[in-house]
């Protein structure tokens, strides 16, 4: 209307790249199938091509990057099922100590003992909580929270496996581009193997567990059996980070149950965007060295941490990985409201 | 044998000093379709989760095809051949309506009647929901449950019935919420499984509307079984009329 300033409105839409680059049409040209692997590639390009060239000191805080990843991942992977895991470390610690009890007593050389750990370690976990997966929420992640806890005093009152000294001495990896690349290729394949489980139809049931279990049981489906999988699945990839551990730092101990390897994940899984596994590793790769380089602040560093981490969430609630996913694929535009 | 399909004895349900199932007994017969009415609150939903294996029961049993269900769990009871709608609709909102289907068409009872395979789900999914009324080439099938009117909930809860290929369909309250043209457009449906002979037990307040196709009705009031015959008859039994109308 003429005299009156005209009203606007934000207005987002997909980028016509992106609709030219859906599906079979990404082949269309260089450019479409860019924009479809590009975000792909990042990763893969940078942790296995470029990471190996940083300083050895970088190249550690990488590999303790990727450990929180993974445990952000499986945190993720289980919620995608419903399963609200406060207790993290419960897969890092008892995946830590499976590894050394075959590595420190069984002598199990290094490739025996992660993969072996990696799966009875995560079994363990999976008997210990099948009983409580009746539980929902709240009360489910309270016995998460409560069982790492409780191996620690168990650990620290009997001194079995080394009590609290814990296990030393163990065998480290022959070198160090075999830590290095054992990591990165494992958090790449479950970033990628999970993200394509989630579409497909087992991923479906995980997430309709989610949304109403009743109604899928009422589909004729079991969800405790359902539950229990995924538990076992994520608690796989809890317990392969533990296992890594104590082959890199030739050690395991209570430390592998603090309540570090319990928060950090789901900070890290918020932080980057909840319900994605990439956005899980986007707050791991921004958490992890963040922790490094606020060491410089001394005892204000948990300050500065917090304050940072408290801001993140209040401005970008939806997470990182979704804020830049829809700046990739969507432009928004004010138009006038007519 | 008996010539019941699905038979109930005694069943009786209380939480706490409300006895919400109070001794119910009666049998469907194979291809009947029965509807189960009573005032609010008179036990009918709690019927329904009774035998669906929802609600454990405090007493009485559940016969299906002669073999005692009682206390199975749902999907135990869903794999057996005997399944439900809810009264608030379940969909899984957060997948697209399509999608909601392809859950149940993950489970065993699909595949040991797909001869050990699932095919093409999506496919089956989509067939299926053309079949309960939606439009094949819209765009319905594919949004988010979350988005669907109540018209299409109620359709999308039929169709996740019909995809576990049941012989004993227990749909609860179906009708609530659905304008004269969406009832109308779901009754051939029912009227469908009826011709082909599956059983159907029918939780239902739209009585006009039951009345049209039910074979055999029973009433339930404050958790009893009050009359059990054909619609007409049933409505004129003086204790229907009291709890209905109530009295003097």
């Amino acid at each position: 209307m003429e005299g009156k300033k005209a009203e606007l409105r934000k207005e987002r839409i997909d980028r016509g790249i992106k609709a030219r680059s859906d599906d079979i049409f990404a082949l269309n040209s260089w450019r479409e199938a860019l924009f479809l692997l590009g975000p792909r590639a990042v990763p893969v390009v940078g942790l296995l091509l470029v990471g190996p060239f940083f300083s050895p000191y970088m190249r550690e805080i990488l590999i303790s990057t990727a450990s929180y990843a993974l445990l952000a991942i499986s945190w993720e992977f289980m919620m995608t099922a419903g399963l609200t895991s406060l207790g993290q470390s419960l897969l890092f610690g008892v995946g830590a100590y499976f590894t050394g009890i075959l590595n420190y007593y069984l002598k199990f050389p290094w490739f025996l003992s992660i993969p072996v750990a990696t799966v009875t370690g995560s079994l363990l976990v999976t008997l210990l909580l099948v009983f409580v997966l009746r539980l929902r929420g709240v009360y489910f992640s309270m016995i998460t929270l409560v069982l790492p806890l409780m191996f620690m005093r168990l650990i620290e009152a009997t001194r079995i496996l080394g009590g609290t000294e814990g296990l030393t001495g163990l065998d480290a990896f022959p070198n160090q581009w075999v830590s290095y690349y054992l990591i990165m290729l494992a958090l790449l394949f479950a970033l990628f193997g999970f993200r394509r489980l989630q579409d497909s139809d087992y991923g479906l049931i995980l997430r309709a567990i989610k949304d109403d279990d009743r109604s899928v049981m009422n589909a004729g489906l079991n969800v405790y059996w359902y539950k229990a999988q995924a538990l076992f699945i994520g608690g796989c990839v809890g317990c392969f980070a533990g296992a890594f551990g104590t082959h890199y730092d030739m050690f395991c101990g209570m430390p592998g149950f603090a309540l570090d390897y319990s928060i950090m994940p789901i900070a890290c899984a918020l932080l980057g965007g909840g319900g994605t596994f990439a956005g899980s590793v986007v707050g791991a790769f921004i958490l992890v060295p963040l922790a490094e380089v606020l060491r410089a602040f001394g005892a204000l560093r948990i300050v500065f941490y917090g304050s940072f981490l408290t801001f993140s969430i209040v401005a970008l609630p939806e997470g990182l990985f979704h804020f830049l996913s829809r700046k990739y694929h969507q432009i928004e535009r004010y138009v006038e409201v007519r | 044998m008996t010539e019941y399909i699905l038979r109930v004895e005694g069943l009786s349900k209380a939480y706490g000093g409300v006895l919400a199932v109070s001794s119910v007994s009666f049998g469907v017969k194979e291809g009947e379709l029965l509807g189960v009415i009573g005032p609010n609150g008179s036990g009918k939903t709690t019927l329904v989760n009774l035998i669906t294996g929802f609600v454990r029961p405090n007493g009485g049993k559940v016969y299906f095809k002669d073999k005692e269900i009682t206390g199975l769990p749902p999907y135990k009871i869903v794999n057996l051949g005997i399944s439900r709608t809810f009264q608030m609709v379940r969909p899984f909102y957060h997948l697209p309506a399509f999608k909601n289907l392809v859950i149940p068409l993950c489970s065993p009872r699909v595949r040991e009647a797909a001869g050990g395979g699932y095919g093409d789900r999506d496919a089956v999914a989509l067939d299926l929901l053309e079949e309960v009324g939606f439009e094949r080439d819209s765009f319905v099938s594919y949004k988010v449950a979350s988005s669907l009117p109540q018209g299409y909930l109620k359709r999308l809860e039929l169709a996740k019935a019909l995809s576990l290929r049941p012989e004993v369909f227990i749909l609860d309250e179906l009708f609530s919420g659905l304008s004269l043209a969406e009832v109308a457009s779901i009754v051939p449906v029912i009227e469908k499984l009826k011709d082909q002979g599956k059983t159907i037990i029918m939780v239902e307040h739209r009585l006009k509307e039951l009345f049209k196709i039910a074979d055999r009705v029973i009433v339930l009031n404050f958790g009893e079984k009050i009359a059990d015959g054909p619609p007409a008859e049933v409505m004129e039994h003086p204790a229907v009329k009291a709890a209905y109308l109530g009295t003097e």
